[in-house]
């Protein structure tokens, strides 16, 4: 039966003997065996505990304590760790009694920025795998990597686990995958076995797999569906089964026909990729209101070059520069200017947000300060044409290039400017 | 106030007044024209409060007097009298309304007092000369277009016009630009103009100003402060006030080391230019010029829509060069040229080009390339 090791990447068609098989080559007992392992195509990929797990990264003396992120003025549990889980913390518990719970637990503010900038990585990666990766949230994603097998020199579920191993190396987080022949299964799967969970189910056991389970496992079946499933005498799958597809519409509506595929295992939505990005942004909240120009160019140079980078990665220019604000009583501002021709250059974007600070600072001082590129469009359109009257420009863009090479190759702080030390 | 009046007198007077007036105007008062009767003149005042227009017309003055009354709907109103009407304006001082007649038509419209307008302050002018309406057209019609919308450099938002020294010596000259294009148009400086500050003529007053000059012989006369700019006919006045910001230096932008030259028809290459980019429906149609002795090749590839290309039989003797530019640029300088050839000298892909009409350098324009 085909196997895959999650450790060492080893797989065959083979499995080794034995009840609780280990890897042929490394010994690991992190193997996944299954009759369809290397056929399957459409994966789940679900970071575990997402946010908590980035600040174990950033704060390893928190590693082996039990983390919740969350706090805030809402007092409830964003995320905790699988050691806070194991007390029975979970996602959006008051905090008072995720406390009581756990009274040893750290709490950790939400620092999204983080969280953002973590997800992008993973993003990237599964982009690399399949054109056709469709996030659900920051933490999750569908992809397809059907076809996928030439390219890569590898079935699907080999350069899975090779991009949940890179995560853990390269990022520093674990996620679960779960693997089958649709979204629906696909989903349900890689929340069997988490964390760092690998879970397959296959064309052949689907019906089996869901007979006995509830139908809350269906994404989308929230307790007020639930409910009225009840009252119908629908709790597993099984329950399911029994009723005609015209009873269920005419009970259930839309959603009866969608239930009565999804209780044979039936789904068939497609993987999309996300819809085209309309904008691009990135926003700081600052600790303390600030009112100082000069302070605020600093920011907002930073702000500029994360929007531009980000530009840049996606291959994509923008025609219009936002500049978001908030003052200190939470009112918000926003200014908008469209450029005479889009552009991915942080030069660009800098100065023309700079102009919008300029007229804004009657309202500072703020406590929010955000940049955004809206109008987006393929690079190849991007500064197309220089300024007669800034001759400059050219020259800054040039230099910007250069050293955006210079960071590809040397790393993101091999160069920067001093407007980013402010 | 009682005045009668010609129909096609005072259409071509409040016709000029609605269009000062804004229209999305939230001050009341502003959407009024202002009309003054004594003598055997009535005149017709409108403001934004950045323009002034006064037009006198010859009228029967039975009443002297003022009031004002909305500049669109009685000009919606005496464009619609037949030709030839003789149109009464009565203002009783009493009811708040202006009775407009003619013929067999009666209108009665509201108005608002005559102190309520605000009348333009007069400024002290520190020069004053005449031009002919011709000369004055043509500076600012071959320089128009290429004055900039945006409003981050609000200083390019008119035309320059200021005494500049040209190789014959000082002139008066017009330049505007928006950082892609730049026109710069020279005339022989009047005379009373050498003291002319250099100010920045907005567009709305350039706008306003065209329809003082359809005359070609008729001298206007022209005063000008550091302020203010004032245009003067026998029977109109615009005064406007000027940009307040400093004009970029523009000389550095013209390019003094162009050697490649290319010599073509402008019709045939506007016509060929308009033709290619027919397949782009983008908003900056980029069109790709390949020069090679004495041949030029015109190409738009669009890769959403389709591509295209057109040759042209020009004057060219450099070595070969491909150089990109927005299409609509191209035809907006090239349409400035109506008597001789038009005569572009590049320098690389990268630089701006510049173009003027054979080898007269009193209209010269920069064009900034495009990559393609």
């Amino acid at each position: 039966m085909p196997s895959l090791c999650r450790d060492c990447l080893s797989h065959s068609d083979a499995t080794p003997p034995g009840a609780a098989p280990r890897c042929a080559l490394c010994r690991s007992p992190r193997l996944v065996v299954h009759p369809e392992l290397f056929e399957l195509g459409i994966a789940h990929m679900d970071c575990d505990a997402f946010y908590a797990s980035v600040e174990k990264r950033d704060s390893p003396e928190l590693r082996h304590l039990p983390v919740i992120v969350g706090g805030g003025r809402r007092g409830v549990v964003t995320t905790a760790c699988y050691i806070a889980r194991i007390k029975g913390v979970r996602s959006a518990m008051p905090m008072f009694q995720a406390l009581r719970l756990c009274p040893e637990a750290v709490i950790v503010k939400p620092r999204f920025d983080a969280y953002a900038e973590a997800s992008r990585a993973v993003r990237d990666m599964m982009n690399a795998l399949t054109p056709v990766v469709e996030p659900l949230s920051l933490d999750e994603a569908f992809m397809d990597l059907s076809g996928t097998a030439r390219l890569h020199g590898a079935p699907p579920a080999v350069m899975l686990a090779r991009l949940t191993a890179r995560m853990q190396s390269e990022i520093g987080i674990t996620g679960s995958i779960g693997l089958s022949h649709n979204k629906f299964l696909a989903k349900i799967a890689s929340d069997l076995d988490k964390p760092r969970g690998f879970s397959v189910i296959g064309a052949a056991q689907t019906a089996e797999f869901l007979r006995e389970r509830p139908v809350s496992l269906i994404w989308g079946v929230g307790a007020v569906t639930q409910g009225a499933l009840e009252r119908a005498g629908i709790r597993s799958f099984a329950d399911l089964l029994r009723w005609e597809k015209r009873d269920l519409v005419a009970r259930f509506g839309g959603m009866g026909e969608r239930l009565w595929h999804l209780a044979r295992g039936h789904d068939r939505r497609r993987v999309t990729a996300n819809a085209p990005t309309r904008g691009l942004s990135n926003e700081t909240t600052f600790d303390t209101d600030l009112g100082d120009v000069e302070i605020l160019d600093g920011h907002l140079w930073r702000l500029a070059e994360k929007v531009c980078g980000r530009a840049k990665a996606r291959g994509l220019a923008g025609g219009v520069v936002t500049l978001k604000l908030k003052r200190h009583d939470h009112a918000l501002l926003a200014r908008r200017l469209t450029l005479r021709q889009p552009t991915q250059i942080a030069d660009n974007v800098y100065r023309t947000a700079r102009a919008l600070l300029d007229q804004s600072m009657d309202a500072a001082p703020f406590r929010l300060l955000g940049v955004g590129l809206g109008a987006l469009v393929p690079a190849g359109r991007a500064d197309a044409s220089g300024d007669l009257l800034d001759p400059g420009a050219a020259r800054r863009a040039e230099a910007e290039r250069a050293a955006d090479a210079i960071r590809a190759r040397f790393g993101a702080g091999a160069i920067v400017k001093g407007r980013a030390l402010r | 106030m009682k005045i009668s009046i010609e129909r096609a007198t005072l259409l071509r007077a409040v016709a000029q007044a609605q269009s000062v007036v804004e229209r999305r105007n939230t001050i009341p008062i502003l959407a009024n024209v202002l009309i003054e009767a004594e003598g055997d003149t009535a005149s017709f005042r409108a403001t934004d409060l950045d323009i002034e227009v006064v037009d006198r017309a010859p009228a029967k003055v039975e009443r002297a007097g003022a009031t004002t009354v909305g500049a669109v709907t009685l000009h919606e109103i005496v464009r619609k009298l037949p030709d030839g009407a003789l149109v009464s304006l009565t203002d009783d001082g009493v009811s708040g309304r202006l009775t407009v007649e003619a013929g067999r038509s009666n209108f009665s419209l509201a108005t608002l007092p005559r102190e309520d307008f605000p009348v333009m302050a007069s400024a002290e002018y520190s020069a004053e000369f005449t031009a002919k309406s011709g000369v004055l057209r043509r500076l600012f019609d071959k320089s128009k277009f290429a004055i900039s919308t945006e409003e981050t450099r609000y200083y390019l938002n008119g035309v320059y016009m200021h005494v500049a020294d040209g190789e014959d010596g000082r002139m008066l000259r017009c330049v505007a630009t928006d950082g892609h294009r730049l026109a710069r148009i020279d005339a022989a400086l009047p005379a009373g103009a050498e003291a002319m500050p250099g100010i920045i003529v907005p567009r709305k007053t350039v706008g306003e100003l065209r329809k003082l000059l359809d005359d070609d012989e008729a001298e206007i006369g022209v005063s000008v402060s550091e302020t203010k700019i004032r245009f003067a006919t026998t029977d109109i006045t615009l005064t406007s006030k000027v940009i307040d910001g400093t004009f970029p230096d523009y000389t550095r932008v013209i390019p003094k080391g162009n050697t490649r030259r290319l010599e073509v028809d402008a019709k045939d290459f506007a016509r060929a230019v308009d033709r290619v980019a027919t397949v782009s429906s983008e908003r900056s149609r980029a069109v790709k010029m390949q020069l090679d002795e004495d041949r030029l090749i015109l190409s738009v590839n669009a890769p959403d829509s389709g591509n295209a290309e057109e040759e042209l039989a020009v004057a060219y003797a450099d070595e070969r060069l491909e150089i990109g530019f927005n299409a609509k640029y191209l035809l907006e300088i090239a349409s400035q040229v109506d008597r001789e050839n038009a005569v572009f000298l590049f320098n690389s892909s990268g630089d701006p080009t510049l173009m003027r009409e054979g080898n007269d350098t009193s209209a010269v324009y920069v064009v900034m390339p495009m990559r393609v």
